[in-house]
């Protein structure tokens, strides 16, 4: 342990990184104590205020603080991301060993089911889920994990199709293990170091396709701070309060490269242990 | 046949085959052999004879495509082939332990030695205090020293000498009637190996237990066996207890391998060896698999493939000329 924390400190991805990531998980741990307004405070008389003036990132249309709003986002970011990540890990190391570790059959159908949820387009899969589901943030959260699982499906089944000719795996087969206990105690913890990396990577890409169904008016509804509501909302004002779509624009920006970053950083970390 | 009690275990007309792109391979041919208890039986001979795939397929452990196409393998009094693979889960461990060639991939990475030796234990379903403390016994048992302090150590922080203490442990852990041991000492260096030897006789004695050990060395098979099992080519060309084996060796290969040890006192002239080289097993040759490399063949050997034949009681041959 001591020994991934020094190589960790000497990862300059990793740190950089996961400084940003604390910052995101800091402004939504936190939120109701830097937002220095209520998200949903509206004052019309101070509506469209550019930035500086009391506001630091300024309002909108009904005067709303920008920088409240943009703070209280992040909690929805993280509670998205992580509710999607979750489900999509879930279901990829789940399907994703017994893919690898019965082969066969088994492995066909799964390899079909990631073939064909792969070979559409990502947003146009996930308009339909929502549309056909009904759009609420739940549905946005169910179709995004939806369309993501077989990536992780797809790297646990290789692993496990390593892993299972191991002779530690024929040893416990010996030892009368069952299956299931095969893949839960001897494959998985051997997958962990792949599974961290591919969650880590995911996240960012669980914000960014929420936020962009929200954007597209299908996941949270306003006036809840979603930064993809913030976005939409700005753009009908672009040409006046550029600020309103910018600004949600960054946080966005800045808390997938952080997530990016750290992931990176944490696949070249295990990297050197995930090949012996 | 004077053999009082009933064998532990016994193979009768086992075949093994895989199923390739490039047809049937017949990795185990009619093999019949019987293991007592408290009998170190040892399968003899060179890699690729089908000497491991018969120990897999004891446990119905042949890997795909392979499996066991006819055949009995009876455990006391049970027909291993015909179990179901539930079943065969229970008989695994539980009764027939095994342990395998290479000690230093054969253990989990990611758990500690003793978590390992633990979670045998608890196929038996006990609880976890009676679990480490039966582990640690274990570990007692198969002489690790430092038990407390190895037992939190990971398997790339053990030697090799110690990795198979540690299987042997797993493996021993539920007392099974029957262990089988593949190569047990290949990856080891000559005085570790006679350390684990020591130990696994030293297990054999207290637990009462069958050994049934796979190699290629006749210095092991010297050392520690009971009987022996010569096999070539997927087929088991003669058994016999250990001093015919060494004494009066009947099967053509037999002798020649006998011929082709080294020994200690001779400082002069070529080792001995057999000519040709072992057949692949998708061309095993007709008749008897040994004849093109055979001194004694005959047209009869290209033609028949010769039965098993018993010269004297507990000694049997599978040649024509067994007789000579």
């Amino acid at each position: 342990m001591t020994s991934f924390l020094k190589t960790a400190m000497q990862n300059k991805m990793f740190l950089v990184g996961s400084l940003i990531f604390l910052t995101v998980v800091i402004a939504a741990v936190f939120a109701a104590k830097i937002a220095p307004f209520p998200y949903d405070q509206i004052n019309v008389l101070n509506a469209l205020k550019p930035p500086g003036e009391g506001y630091l990132l300024g309002t909108d249309q009904y005067g709303r603080d920008i920088f409240s709003r943009l703070v209280f986002g992040s909690q929805i970011a993280i509670r998205i991301g992580v509710m999607v990540v979750a489900i999509e890990v879930t279901l990829g190391v789940a399907l994703g060993l017994m893919a690898g570790y019965y082969g066969g059959r088994v492995d066909t159908f799964l390899s079909f089911m990631t073939d064909v949820t792969w070979a559409l387009p990502p947003i146009v899969l996930s308009l339909a889920i929502v549309t056909a589901l009904g759009p609420s943030l739940n549905n946005v959260v169910i179709s995004t994990a939806i369309i993501s699982w077989p990536g992780i499906a797809r790297m646990v089944r290789a692993k496990t199709q390593s892993i299972k000719n191991m002779s530690y795996v024929e040893a416990a087969r010996a030892l009368g293990e069952s299956d299931l206990s095969i893949m839960y105690r001897y494959i998985l913890p051997n997958t962990l170091g792949i599974v961290i990396v591919l969650t880590t990577l995911s996240l960012p890409g669980a914000i960014l396709s929420t936020t962009g169904l929200s954007f597209l008016g299908l996941g949270s509804q306003s006036p809840d701070p979603d930064w993809g509501v913030i976005l939409s909302e700005g753009m009908n004002y672009i040409g006046v309060a550029p600020w309103m779509s910018i600004f949600p624009g960054i946080a966005l920006v800045w808390t997938a490269m952080g997530f990016n970053l750290m992931g990176e950083g944490l696949r070249d970390i295990l990297d050197p242990r995930l090949r012996t | 046949m004077s053999r009082s009690a009933e064998p532990l275990l016994s193979v009768k007309s086992l075949f093994v085959d895989y199923v390739t792109s490039h047809g049937r391979v017949r990795a185990v041919r009619d093999v019949s052999f019987e293991v007592n208890r408290g009998e170190v039986f040892a399968l003899v001979g060179e890699s690729g004879c089908g000497k491991s795939t018969t120990a897999l397929a004891l446990m119905r452990l042949v890997p795909q495509p392979g499996h066991v196409s006819a055949g009995h393998i009876m455990f006391q009094g049970t027909n291993l082939t015909e179990l179901s693979e539930r079943q065969i889960t229970l008989v695994r461990g539980k009764q027939i332990g095994m342990i395998f060639q290479n000690p230093l991939i054969a253990l989990n990475p990611v758990y500690s030695s003793g978590w390992q030796v633990e979670e045998a234990v608890l196929l038996d379903n006990v609880s976890r205090q009676e679990a480490w403390r039966r582990a640690f016994d274990i570990m007692g048992s198969v002489k690790i020293p430092d038990r407390e302090e190895r037992m939190q150590s990971y398997p790339h922080e053990l030697s090799g000498g110690m990795r198979q203490r540690v299987m042997i442990g797993m493996m021993i852990s539920r007392a099974p009637e029957l262990l089988i041991a593949d190569e047990p000492t290949t990856s080891l260096d000559v005085t570790i190996q006679a350390q684990i030897l020591d130990l696994l006789m030293d297990l054999k004695a207290r637990n009462n237990m069958s050994l049934l050990i796979i190699t290629h060395d006749f210095g092991i098979v010297a050392d520690i066996a009971d009987r022996v099992g010569v096999m070539y080519a997927g087929s088991l060309v003669e058994q016999a207890d250990v001093f015919s084996i060494f004494e009066s060796p009947r099967h053509p290969y037999t002798r020649l391998l006998m011929r082709a040890l080294p020994t200690g006192t001779k400082t002069e002239g070529r080792l001995e060896t057999i000519k040709g080289s072992v057949p692949s097993l998708t061309e095993v040759p007709a008749g008897c698999s040994f004849n093109p490399r055979c001194p004694l063949a005959q047209d009869i050997c290209i033609q028949e493939r010769p039965p098993e034949r018993e010269v004297a009681p507990g000694h049997s041959v599978r040649c024509h000329f067994s007789a000579e």
